[in-house]
């Protein structure tokens, strides 16, 4: 099987470039159409896993255990009527959604799902991913602003702000990991983790850890800082008065966005593809386990995560999520910062 | 530099937003509408509006006997149906100058608390949905649906069960019914316990409602507010201790009282309360007397169906009651109970006939929501939400 795989992979190559382009392409539909599927799914589950901790039972009439939901879900608001209000800026109101969804899938780009699959391995795979979840807050500014509804007007505006105050505690999360392998190519960073004895940066690095976790919640807008669409307040926020289609790339951006954050915090954190050494020391057998196993169990932990917490908690009001950004989370990635490159300059990294 | 700041305050203009949060908005709990001016995010002026829901239920009350307006009632405070048919029949009794036998008081009490704790059950679920965590609420429609089971049990409706009538109530209870209250109510506390593992102490929840809406002792009771929201603020006021009426006498309960009177404050009150109405409920079981459900006053109570079946006197009676009404001493009279929403006061004026000449009802939602301005105004527009939960109103009570 593998040796096929390396024949065919040399005889695509042999065509140059062209077979280069091609064997990108395929990269990319094999990227986009798992992830879509994940993300299809990733709702499915986030019903079944919060309905059993209410004491529902969740999605199960359509399919085998309701296993087709999220595609009659999707095939309906495909055929749902488009609203557009009156009072929009249509060409924004148009494009917003649009931005916000693809923004979310470039990010797909740079991510190492296992080793050497990666669409395209930068070297600033970790800034890029930055900039793209920033650029989707400006979907969402738009869509607030377009919509002509002071309700997603304000759910706009208050996005806005949380993205930024949170974007700015996540890159310095972030930069202790930068730090330790001295790097921002990802698959980099994963393999500086498992050189090292722990073999994730998550024990090393656990303030960042914890920031990092606290402002992933807030990036992807999911309880308990899901302001910008707080129901109870601005009745959806944003996507308040977008319908159909339009507003299931919002819903698919927003799953995207957990699931690329689920991704950056188990490249970043948990080792990404590989096993600590000392495990597989243990357990050697483990190491027959392909490596996208581990990548897609740690990633399905974090969004888990997502799902226990929205089930838990309350939401913070948005002064308060504006001081926690701002007066606990950077404070302590920035003294995680100092302390890493202490270590690092006195070589105990 | 100070003056360089200010010139640019100057040049950036800013205006006041004005939003209208309901009547169909997801926190309004049914059909309030406030007007928000808002200055960012904080409200500069909130001016409610009620209307939306009106039945002119107070005029519907003057066209039917004193008997036949008691569904009317039920449609007050919808959530709450028993209490607010308690607190009808003993001001019509009041009124009739009849008092209804010790059993039918003892069941009257209990089914108010049942009440009461269905009513606090749906203002946890949703005060706490409200602000953002939608697993209590689930657990606590679970709880609730017991409740109503019971109801039906006892008398074949669950939300509007018109359950008590004038000098007693429409039938006795069974065992069953009372073996399964029993074990819910020994069951109750653990499912409390529940609910407050997720809420009470969590941070967030204290975050969003301490110090969120403070009103003293003295502006509560000024603002006429009444029920948990008064006693949130420290005003031991509770119309079951201070007017007793049916069997609130003969058990033992606590008033929880608040300090503050902040949100938080007024949770911990309600949630106290839960837990007194279920020791209510368990001592209403254990002490209830045998004897006649209905009072010995044949000119004011109905009679007996089976009688009716069978005997001549006894139908054209019922008839006369049912048609003409009971003849009424003349004279006015009000009483107040305390419904979990506050309380809840009846007003009768009698012109000697068998239909009142004016039905008056004293609706705690209507004066809570009259205190919303007072509640939100130099607050942030979370904190509206987290105050339209905590003074626990019903738009169907409010708008009458």
């Amino acid at each position: 099987m593998n040796e096929l795989l390396t024949q065919s992979l040399t005889y695509i190559r042999s065509f140059g470039i062209i077979g280069n382009i091609f064997l990108i392409l395929l990269q990319i539909v094999v990227v986009f159409v798992a992830a879509l599927l994940h993300v299809a799914y990733a709702t499915y589950w986030e019903r079944k896993v919060i309905a059993h901790m209410q004491l529902r039972l969740g999605p199960r009439e359509v399919g085998p255990y309701g296993l087709f939901q999220p595609f009659a879900d999707g095939i309906k608001l495909f055929f749902k009527e488009d609203i557009i209000p009156a009072t929009a800026d249509k060409p924004i109101f148009y494009l917003a959604p649009v931005i916000f969804f693809v923004s979310a899938l470039t990010s797909l780009a740079v991510l190492p799902f296992f080793d050497g699959f990666v669409v395209a391995d930068i070297n600033v795979g970790l800034l890029f991913l930055l900039a793209m979840s920033s650029l989707g807050a400006y979907g969402i500014v738009m869509s607030g602003w377009s919509s002509g509804s002071k309700y997603s007007f304000l759910g706009g505006l208050r996005s806005a702000s949380q993205v930024i105050s949170y974007e700015i505690a996540m890159g310095l999360s972030l930069v202790g990991v930068m730090i330790m392998s001295g790097s921002l190519n990802l698959s980099e960073i994963v393999r500086g983790q498992h050189a090292i004895t722990t073999g994730v940066y998550a024990i090393p690095q656990v303030l960042g850890f914890f920031v990092f976790v606290v402002a992933m919640f807030a990036e992807t807008n999911r309880l308990p800082f899901d302001l910008p669409e707080a129901e109870s307040e601005l009745v959806a926020g944003y996507f308040t008065e977008y319908s159909g289609f339009r507003f299931a790339m919002f819903f698919l951006g927003e799953y995207t966005g957990m699931l690329i954050m689920s991704s950056v915090g188990t490249i970043c954190f948990l080792g990404g593809w590989t096993l600590p050494q000392f495990v597989t020391n243990a357990l050697p057998f483990l190491l027959f386990v392909p490596g996208i196993v581990w990548f897609l169990m740690k990633v399905y932990c974090f969004m888990f995560f997502y799902y226990w917490v929205r089930a838990t908690l309350p939401r913070y009001r948005y002064d308060q999520l504006m001081a926690i950004g701002w007066k606990v989370l950077i404070p302590i990635a920035l003294v995680n910062i100092v302390f890493t490159g202490t270590m690092k300059i006195m070589g105990w990294f | 530099m100070d003056n360089l700041f200010e010139e640019q305050e100057k040049s950036f203009e800013t205006k006041q937003l004005t939003i209208s949060l309901g009547p169909q908005h997801p926190a309004t709990h049914g059909v309030l509408r406030l007007d928000l001016l808002l200055d960012g995010e904080t409200v500069v002026k909130c001016t409610p509006y009620v209307g939306y829901l009106h039945r002119g239920v107070e005029k519907l009350g003057e066209t039917k006997t004193y008997f036949a307006a008691l569904p009317l009632s039920d449609r007050l405070d919808y959530i709450s149906s028993m209490n607010n048919n308690v607190g009808y029949v003993n001001a019509v009794e009041k009124l009739f100058g009849i008092e209804a036998p010790e059993r039918a008081k003892f069941i009257r009490t209990m089914v108010a608390e049942m009440g009461r704790l269905s009513s606090h059950i749906i203002w946890l679920g949703t005060h706490v949905l409200d602000i953002g965590a939608t697993t209590p609420f689930l657990l606590a429609m679970a709880s609730r649906e017991k409740i109503l089971d019971l109801f039906e049990i006892l008398c074949g409706a669950r939300l509007t069960v018109s359950y008590p009538r004038v000098g007693g109530v429409r039938n006795d209870v069974t065992q069953e019914f009372l073996d399964r209250l029993y074990e819910y109510v020994l069951e109750f506390p653990a499912r409390m316990d529940d609910y407050e593992t997720l809420v009470t102490e969590n941070r967030i929840w204290k975050d969003r409602t301490v110090d969120i809406g403070i009103i003293s002792a003295e502006e509560a009771v000024n603002w006429g507010l009444t029920g948990g929201t008064l006693r949130g603020s420290g005003v031991d006021y509770d119309v079951r201790r201070y007017a007793p009426y049916d069997a609130y006498d003969k058990v033992e309960f606590d008033v929880p009282v608040g300090v503050k009177g902040d949100c938080y404050d007024r949770y911990l009150v309600r949630i106290g309360e839960m837990r007194q109405a279920n020791r209510i409920i368990k001592q209403c079981i254990e002490k209830l007397p045998a004897g006649p459900i209905l009072a010995d006053a044949p000119k004011f109570t109905l009679p007996p169906k089976d009688l009716i079946l069978k005997d001549m006197e006894h139908l054209i009676h019922q008839f006369i009651l049912i048609t003409k009404g009971p003849t009424v001493p003349e004279g006015e009279v009000y009483v107040g109970t305390e419904v979990p929403k506050g309380e809840l006061g009846f007003y009768f004026v009698s012109d000697g006939t068998g239909k009142p000449y004016r039905m008056r009802v004293r609706a705690p939602s209507f004066v809570h929501a009259s205190v919303m301005p007072r509640l939100c105004e130099g607050g942030l527009i979370a904190d509206v939400i987290a105050n339209i939960g905590t003074i626990d109103i019903v738009l169907g009570e409010c708008d009458r």
